[in-house]
């Protein structure tokens, strides 16, 4: 039998009793709008904080000095300046997973231009810094190597300190401010960041070349490095190994034996944003799993009503054997209506679940995003909640006998 | 020969322990083109023959041929395929489908036939003509007297062109003046070749068939072939004196 045909019979037969059919369906479309904006929000989150951690760069391992071992109390990492600027030299050079590494002293310092003063921390670092953490100029070029090895007075700010010193949507590049004492030269503003997911500002910062920040604002280029090490894997794969490649050569280079710990630390920031990634995942599975429960309850609705009308139609069913349908005809199509319905109910819960999720974003400011694959996933799955939960109703349907069926009342 | 050609056909029921004999071995000939009554009280096994003859039942023993060929043995499919294509059914209550129009009724047995739309439309509106039912298509069930109803039901049963139109007690819902109106539509089945058979428990319907079988405890007490009554002048008289009532 015609295909097309039994889905104009069962859609008849849904029609005559529009109401039902409705409240049938109503369990798939609350369960499919839920799975839908579930994972819309569950999405927009994940994109949320993966953002938030390519900010603070890619494939960014930080390298902290050092804690000592002294009379069995440990001081904390950084409590002493272990690293020395022969091991950055040795990480730059010597390690093939180590694509880039920059070196941050940090200060506070107080930022004067001729009209205001801002107090700001400043960062005294090498150019690849920009390029290890993702982070554009939008105006001038920034200091160059050259810079570096001449300790040159010139500055980057930040988008938050130029606007403190010379107002908004001025470019101060060319201009100069005064940090401290010394007279610096603007060589560029790093693009504005925003806020990391700790709500710090990224661009209420001053970046100069770490030698001038060492002979100005330390007071003397030392042996040792005191501040961090920013390094950039060379791919995420090669993180990893990029770290334990640092460690080898930082307890070989402070000649380390077995047993004694370690005297700086490395921390991973794709494991740590991989952990916030699992947080949010586990959440939206969780939601999503919630999701499918009801889109569950939703087919046995629909298994039950379809068990209903199988009843109240034996008749009917009797009729049709009668006059020559086949067991295969009936089934097939009680099949199809629990599939229309499911389908149907399907992409109803697809619109509602966007209409949801787009609402909750604009009223909440949430990032959503939502995802052809889930729709096509959900629509299918009810549709295979369809199929299952219909199959026993219709082939009860098939099974009838057809005398009992016509003399039933 | 005979379309239908029954040879010691029996059915036992099992109701819980209890075994029923509904049939103890039933033999008949009908013809091709014959008018028989089927007769009976209730418990008879006179509906018990019929859902044999219409191939909705199957014997527990004995062989049935319908139009030549052996059927007593197909499955459900061969069997509905049988009553598709061989058989047209008339019912007591009419069994039309709801809140679905005359012609869409009519053109059900042709649906599960395979044939396409535009030849099912042809023929299901040629069956409802021929029933005298023009102008009615798309009148649903509830908007159709009884007599129209069975008119669309025997409609329905014709459409397929059938060799044989088994009806039951299709005149136990109607009244005399439309029950003979399907009367003549029957007889005129038959002078068209078509075969029928009718059950009945009423003998003034069975006197416009061409044979009466008279059905007792699973047995066939007797089977006489009769002149029928023309049913079409006894349907002028009913209509005459029905205007006259009518009309003071």
């Amino acid at each position: 039998m015609n295909p097309f045909v039994t889905l104009r019979i069962a859609l008849r037969a849904l029609l005559r009793n529009t109401l039902r059919s409705f409240l049938t369906t109503l369990g798939i479309i609350i369960g499919v709008a839920a799975v839908i904006a579930m994972m819309a929000i569950g999405a927009g989150a994940r994109a949320q904080v993966q953002a938030a951690f390519a900010a603070m760069g890619t494939n960014l391992l930080i390298l902290l000095p050092g804690s000592t071992t002294a009379g069995g109390s440990h001081g904390g990492f950084g409590s002493l300046p272990t690293l020395t600027w022969d091991d950055l030299t040795a990480i730059r050079a010597e390690l093939p997973s180590v694509k880039a590494a920059a070196p941050t002293l940090r200060s506070s310092q107080s930022l004067i231009s001729d009209e205001n003063n801002w107090t700001t921390s400043v960062t005294g670092t090498s150019p690849e810094y920009f390029q290890i953490r993702n982070w554009p100029f939008e105006n001038g070029i920034g200091f160059s190597q050259g810079d570096v090895v001449a300790g040159a007075k010139v500055v980057v700010l930040g988008r938050t300190v130029v606007e403190r010193l010379f107002g908004q949507r001025v470019d101060p590049v060319g201009q100069s401010i005064r940090i401290g004492n010394t007279p610096f030269s603007i060589v560029g503003v790093a693009a504005a960041k925003g806020q990391s997911s700790t709500g710090q500002d990224y661009d209420d910062a001053a970046f100069i070349p770490y030698t001038t920040f060492a002979r100005r604002i330390q007071g003397g280029l030392s042996k040792y490095l005191s501040g961090t090490v920013f390094i950039q894997a060379v791919s995420t794969e090669q993180t990893s190994r990029a770290l334990a490649d640092i460690t080898r050569l930082l307890r070989d280079r402070h000649k380390l034996v077995d047993g004694q710990d370690d005297d700086f630390s490395i921390r991973n920031l794709n494991e740590v944003a991989g952990a916030q990634q699992q947080g949010t995942d586990t959440i939206t599975t969780l939601l999503a799993s919630v999701a499918a429960v009801s889109l569950l309850v939703g087919g046995i609705g629909i298994m039950n009503i379809m068990l209903v009308s199988v009843t109240e139609r034996t008749r009917e069913i009797g009729v049709r054997m009668a006059i020559g349908a086949k067991p295969r005809s009936i089934m097939l199509q009680f099949l199809i209506e629990a599939l229309v319905l499911s389908v149907v109910g399907g992409i109803i819960g697809v619109v509602l679940g966007v209409g949801i999720a787009t609402w909750l974003a604009s009223k909440f400011q949430w990032p959503i995003q939502i995802q052809v694959d889930v729709i096509t996933l959900s629509v299918g799955f009810s549709g295979l909640v369809g199929i299952v939960f219909g199959l026993f109703p219709a082939r009860k349907a098939s099974k009838l006998d057809p005398i009992d069926a016509l003399r039933y009342e | 020969m005979a379309i239908i050609d029954i040879t010691d056909v029996a059915k036992t029921y099992h109701a819980g322990d209890v075994e029923v004999h509904a049939l103890r071995g039933v033999s008949v000939a009908i013809d091709e083109g014959e008018f028989v009554a089927i007769m009976g009280a209730s418990g008879s096994g006179k509906s018990t023959l019929m859902n044999i003859i219409g191939c909705l039942d199957r014997p527990t023993a004995g062989v049935y041929r319908l139009a030549g060929r052996e059927v007593s043995g197909l499955n459900r499919d061969d069997l509905a395929d049988v009553r598709n294509h061989v058989l047209g059914f008339v019912f007591q209550n009419f069994n039309l489908l709801s809140r679905t129009s005359a012609l869409e009724n009519v053109e059900l047995p042709l649906i599960y036939r395979g044939i396409s739309g535009k030849e099912r439309h042809r023929r299901a509106s040629a069956a409802l003509e021929r029933v005298g039912l023009t102008g009615r298509f798309d009148h649903t069930p509830n908007q159709l007297s009884g007599g129209q109803q069975q008119r669309v039901a025997i409609a329905r049963a014709l459409v397929g062109e059938p060799k044989v139109v088994l009806a039951d007690e299709p005149t136990g819902n109607l009244d005399s003046v439309t029950s003979i109106e399907v009367m003549v539509l029957f007889q005129e089945l038959q002078r068209a070749g078509i075969t029928v058979a009718l059950v009945t428990h009423e003998p003034d319907i069975a006197e416009f068939a061409s044979r009466v079988i008279l059905v007792r405890d699973g047995l066939i007490r007797s089977d006489e072939r009769q002149a029928p009554r023309d049913a079409r002048p006894v349907l002028a008289e009913l209509q005459a004196t029905k205007e006259a009532e009518g009309t003071p």
